[in-house]
This record gives structure tokens, C-alpha cells and sequence, in this order.
């Protein structure tokens, strides 16, 4: 990456009688790219944002190409950068992205063709777009990292809800692979939850977790120590079989934490601990 | 330095700690405040701490010690209005304040040493 930068740096002298033949033809190479470009993005955005896009491009990089100093090429980095995170946010593919930039050398090499002028600054110009397609794939890559990142945070608040069962009783059904991150935000939350509401009891539902060893359960057995400290108790329920024989293979001690087969035993638990008569309707 | 306040309702000694409580002062609220039971023959001690946000182990200890003597001068201590960080930052200190028992609020602490909360509707 840092070679290829540097060779098209090296080219900046290079690349100025480039600039003069654009700078002539600019109405026409401009038209052939929006042309190219539009055709390739399918009527995701319209032709006018794409002209008005591609012209700040295509005037930034003709006086980029003029300059030997690097002010301009950074300006037309950060235009293409941006151009490239909107791309990334759009939903557009990789490809779509980078040829909206090679499309350039191909309208270009068609305006040297039919003027007859020498190949021989498309050499250095091409390295230079090259150089161009890199930045803004490099871009994109970066922001399609950044929403994958975002989303990973939508999804551990979204899977770890504390909900109301009744009044003075939280429930915390939690579903997915318990990890020390969600752990920490699943005890923040209960906590805050027990406060805000003043609630004395917590039901920690468990039957969405598949697998429980020895740092899932000095997760659990945290959390409910942590609101035992505050003045609340914890009821642990949905160990499945399967899930009761792991932890005692394993050796864990809950101590003298309430565990409870179902979520409907463990509210039927707190509710009597609550001193709610629960009577039967037969 | 900072003195904390014992306060007297009924049969139970109330201990709002609004201030940063530093080690002397720590010290100095033990002695207080078994000094107070004795005069007045407590029976139940409630800590307030909503107001605290930040513990060490020694305050953490504090809780543990204070309830200790309480009962040996036969008065149960109750902890209130403990903030989520502060009890995750107990557990992580792996202080788990074992005789030391917890309410959510002041209200809910009075309750739980059998005293009359004024105004309420007795659930």
C-alpha cells in the first residue's frame, strides 16, 4: 500500500501535461464517466447527484494532477472519502464503489483516442487513479467495519431487555451466549432497574442460554450477589436438564442462590415471597 | 475533620453518610456509634449510603465491622440505598458483606428491622 502511494507521488511532475488535456476536454471526459458510472449504479441515486458528485471530483483531481505539493491530492482524498463512507452506508457493493473511480481511466483513454494525443501521460495518470481506487476502497472497508461494529452494540442492548412481571418483580430472560460484555450489561441494567423501581426480587430466566460452564455461572452468581447488596434477591430459573447436570459435572456451587426449573415457578416463588395469594380458578 | 451524624428514631440509630468518607472518618463513626448503642440501647442500626458513589475495601470492611459489633450488642444492622456501582464494586472486590443485611431504600430497611414507617399503608 505505502509503495504504491509513494510511486504515484512520485509521478505528481509526471502528471501535470495529463491535467492540461483534461482541463480541455473536461465537458466531454466528464459526460463519458457520469455516463459510465451510472450505468453501473442503477438508478440508486440520481443522475444529477451523480453529475454534481463526479464534477467536484473530477475539478479537484484535475488541479490535484496540477500540483506538486500535495495540498490539492489530500483535498481529493478526503472528497473521495467521504464520496465513499456515503457509498458504504448506501448499501452499494465493493465494485460498485471502486469503478465509480476506474471509470475515470476508460473515459479518459477515450478522449486521448479520439484526439490522437500520445499514451504517454496515461501511464502516470493511471497509477494515479489506481492510487485513488485504493483510498476508496479503503474507505469503504473501514465504514463497513464501523456499521458491522454499530450493530453488534444495537444487538446486546436489543438482546437484553429487563422487564416488569409484576409489581416489586423484575424479569431478566436472557437469550444467546452469556459473555463477560453482556454480563456486565445485563448487571448494570438489573441493577439500575431494581433501583428505579424499587423492585425487592429479580427472576434471571435462563432457558435461552445454551450452555452454561464455569465463567457463565461466576457471571449469574455475581450479579445476584451484587443485588443481594443492594437489598434484593435473585431468583435463577429455566436450568434445563441438561443444563442442571453440566453445572453439577462441573462442580459449581450456587450456594444458597434460589433456582427454579421454569420462569412461571420462579414468579409463582417471589410472588409468595411478595405474600401474593395466587388461588386456583377451577 | 468530618463528623457522621447518628441520628435516633425510636428504637434504631439512623446513619446518613452524605459526605467522601475517608479512613479517620471511618474510624471515627465506629466508635460513635457503638458508643450510641450502649446510651441508648438500640436495637436495629440502618447505614444510608445513597449518597456514596465511590468504595475502597476498607469502607466495604466498614459495613462488615459495624455490623459485627452491632450484634454483639444485640442490634441488627441493615445497609441502604446501595447504587448499582458501588455493589458491583464490592462484588468485584470479592466482598460479599456476609451477616450484613440490605435494603432498597430507607423506607424498605425500616420495614425490614419491624419499624413503624409514619404515613405508610402497611403492605
Amino acid at each position: 500500500m505505502a509503495e504504491e502511494r509513494g510511486l504515484a507521488t512520485e509521478a505528481a511532475g509526471a502528471t501535470a501535461p495529463m491535467a492540461k488535456l483534461l482541463r480541455a476536454d473536461a465537458g466531454r471526459v466528464l459526460d463519458r464517466w457520469v455516463e459510465l458510472v451510472a450505468g453501473n449504479v442503477r438508478g440508486r441515486i440520481t443522475e444529477r447527484e451523480l453529475r454534481a458528485e463526479l464534477a467536484e471530483l473530477f475539478d479537484l483531481l484535475v488541479r490535484a494532477l496540477d500540483d506538486a505539493d500535495g495540498a490539492e491530492r489530500g483535498e481529493l482524498r478526503a472528497a473521495l472519502a467521504e464520496i465513499s463512507r456515503g457509498r458504504a452506508r448506501q448499501g452499494f457493493s465493493p465494485t460498485e464503489t471502486a469503478v465509480g473511480v476506474f471509470a475515470l481511466k476508460q473515459a479518459v483513454l477515450e478522449a486521448i483516442e479520439a484526439d490522437g494525443a500520445g499514451y504517454a501521460g496515461f501511464v502516470p495518470f493511471s497509477a494515479f487513479v489506481d492510487d485513488l481506487g485504493l483510498v476508496t476502497f479503503e474507505t469503504y472497508a473501514a465504514e463497513r467495519e464501523q456499521v458491522i461494529v454499530d450493530q453488534a452494540e444495537q444487538l446486546l442492548e436489543l438482546s437484553t431487555p429487563v422487564v416488569k412481571l409484576w409489581d416489586g418483580i423484575l424479569g431478566v430472560p436472557l437469550v444467546g451466549t452469556l459473555d463477560s460484555a453482556r454480563t456486565q450489561v445485563v448487571m448494570e441494567s438489573l441493577l439500575q432497574m431494581l433501583v428505579d423501581t424499587g423492585s425487592e426480587f429479580a427472576v434471571i430466566d435462563i432457558t435461552g442460554v445454551p450452555a452454561v460452564d464455569t465463567e457463565v455461572a461466576q457471571h449469574l452468581l455475581k450479579t445476584v450477589m451484587a443485588a443481594r447488596l443492594m437489598g434484593t434477591d435473585c431468583v435463577i430459573s429455566g436450568i434445563r436438564p441438561q443444563i442442571a447436570q453440566t453445572i453439577v459435572g462441573l462442580g459449581i456451587e450456587f450456594g444458597d442462590i434460589v433456582t427454579k426449573a421454569t420462569l412461571a415457578d420462579a414468579l409463582a416463588y417471589t410472588l409468595r415471597r411478595r405474600g401474593v395469594r395466587i388461588e386456583d380458578g377451577d | 475533620m468530618d463528623r457522621v451524624p447518628i441520628l435516633k428514631i425510636g428504637a434504631v440509630l439512623l446513619v446518613s453518610i452524605q459526605i467522601d468518607l475517608e479512613d479517620q472518618t471511618v474510624l471515627a463513626l465506629q466508635e460513635d456509634l457503638a458508643d450510641r448503642i450502649t446510651r441508648t440501647g438500640a436495637r436495629g442500626v440502618i447505614i444510608d449510603i445513597t449518597a456514596v458513589d465511590v468504595v475502597d475495601s476498607f469502607i466495604g470492611r466498614m459495613f462488615a465491622t459495624i455490623a459485627a459489633m452491632s450484634r454483639l450488642m444485640d442490634a441488627e444492622t441493615v445497609v441502604v440505598g446501595m447504587r448499582p456501582a458501588v455493589a458491583i464494586t464490592l462484588v468485584e472486590l470479592g466482598l460479599s458483606l456476609g451477616g450484613v443485611r440490605t435494603a432498597l431504600d430507607l423506607e424498605k430497611g425500616m420495614r425490614l428491622l419491624g419499624v413503624a414507617v409514619p404515613g405508610a399503608d402497611g403492605r
